[in-house]
């Protein structure tokens, strides 16, 4: 089975069979990350292939983020091998980067700029045509608002603003924090074909929400203090183990 | 350079927005020539003395856009978008050193005036065009370190000191050679043309930090 290799650290449980999936995007082994004197992220192994959802639970400082974050090639690794599409990090990353989309905490966008004009910059980053901007403004329904300034939208616009960003480029992998934070049920729906499992993208996916997390993941990796405790199908993912990962 | 230009673009469509940067170093280096006025109690500075208030003057008015260049990329994520995406890194150094040299140039279409108002110095008018020369390669040197320093900077909790503490001393021989430049054009005699001496200098030192700040600011962008 190449979905999910069962490669675990000592604390972790057994695997579970997770479907087949096509070649492999993202492949950790042994990932470590220390922050000073803190390890962060502890031996972490997995292979996520093309087309699947990696869901990543645990509570706040798991390691949850940091592990997007070096995804996103904004972090180095300290040990171990992360190679996303084959391309070994952080060396190969500058070949990576354009088939990436971060969707995380920070919008990335900025205040003073109107939605339009953030787009269209970041359009100009990725050599992308001007008229995908309207397309994706389109599709997370804040083409009326495109010309107000960021820092005037509520929560809910900004985030779907985000989206619109992490989406222009088409990426391949989306790398999601916490995607429907601040999203209505109507913009949560709107933002599906964009993000969700219609997509047909790999994801990476954190959740404070465990449920919605796995009904949507492939494959499960479940962090407890930087520690890979499960990797595997959300379905080998005994119910007392995610409510100890939350207790 | 597409990169730089839409870096560039954006940064001054901001600062037009905002008006965060450019009044207030219009606004400290009036006030300093007032405080010069002032302070020496008189009407007229010539030579030396005059020079290295304009130029003092305009460095300290710089340093608060130093301060403030790469504000909007570390709290509003720019630099998370920035290296997300595939574009060659340095081309933040461009748009970065050319949005500051905008400024500084904005900045003397105020300051020069105040400068000849309120210190009236001799022969202003006639080596106008010397004075110019010198402040374009300083504003270089002050453009180039200036995003150097400030990317160094703005990564520590306390920026706005690091700045200046960097800053100053690595400008401190463009600040010389300015000064030694512009002194002997500020006389009642002057000859209105630049010592070639100091504007080799000025030069000599804007190339080797332009290619101090290409080699090495990969790394400052770096975590």
């Amino acid at each position: 089975m190449e979905g999910a290799r069962t490669k675990h650290t000592e604390d972790a449980a057994p695997g579970h069979a997770v479907p087949e999936a096509g070649e492999a995007v993202v492949e950790l082994d042994g990932l470590t990350r220390h922050f000073g004197e803190r390890t962060v992220l502890r031996e972490v192994s997995l292979r996520l292939g093309a087309g699947q959802t990696l869901a990543v639970l645990g509570r706040n400082g798991a390691g949850k983020s940091t592990l997007l974050r070096i995804l996103a090639t904004l972090l180095r690794p300290h040990a171990g091998s992360v190679k996303l599409f084959g391309e070994p990090l952080p060396r190969g990353g500058w070949k990576v980067r354009g088939r990436l989309g971060l969707l995380g905490h920070e919008p990335l966008l900025y205040r003073d700029l109107t939605g339009r004009e953030n787009l269209a910059y970041h359009a100009r980053l990725y050599r992308v045509a001007p008229q995908r901007v309207e397309a994706v403004l389109e599709a997370v329904g804040m083409s009326q608002r495109a010309d107000d300034p960021v820092r005037s939208l509520s929560r809910g616009m900004v985030q779907r603003l985000s989206v619109a960003r992490a989406v222009l480029h088409e990426p391949e992998l989306l790398l999601l924090d916490e995607p429907r934070s601040n999203l209505d049920p109507a913009a949560g729906e709107l933002v599906e074909p964009l993000i969700g499992r219609a997509s047909g993208l790999t994801r990476v996916l954190t959740s404070h929400d465990p449920q919605s997390a796995l009904a949507e993941a492939d494959l499960v990796l479940a962090l407890s203090g930087g520690m890979a405790v499960f990797v595997g199908a959300p379905s080998g993912l005994a119910q007392d183990m995610l409510r100890s990962l939350y207790a | 350079m597409r990169t730089a230009g839409a870096i560039l673009r954006k940064d001054l469509r901001v600062e037009l927005r905002t008006l965060e940067t450019v009044p207030s170093m219009w606004l400290l280096a009036v006030i300093t020539f007032v405080i010069f006025h002032f302070g020496l109690g008189r009407d007229t500075l010539k030579g030396q003395l005059a020079a290295g208030v304009l130029t003092v003057t305009l460095l300290f008015a710089a340093m608060l856009a130093v301060n403030r260049l790469f504000v909007a990329e570390r709290e509003q994520g720019g630099f998370d978008a920035f290296l997300l995406a595939p574009v060659d890194r340095t081309a933040m150094l461009f748009a970065k050193a050319s949005a500051l040299f905008i400024f500084l140039v904005v900045l003397e279409l105020v300051a020069i005036p105040a400068f000849a108002l309120l210190l009236s110095p001799p022969g202003l008018g006639r080596s106008l065009p010397a004075v110019l020369l010198f402040l374009f390669l300083a504003d270089l040197a002050f453009a180039v370190i200036g995003t150097f320093v400030s990317a160094i900077a703005i990564h520590t909790r306390a920026r706005d000191l690091i700045g200046p503490i960097i800053g100053l001393p690595l400008l401190l021989p463009a600040l010389i050679a300015t000064a030694r430049g512009i002194g002997p054009l500020l006389v009642h005699r002057t000859s209105g043309s630049p010592s070639a001496k100091w504007l080799a200098v000025l030069a000599l030192y804007d190339l080797v930090n332009a290619l101090l700040a290409i080699g090495l600011f990969d790394f400052l962008l770096e975590e």
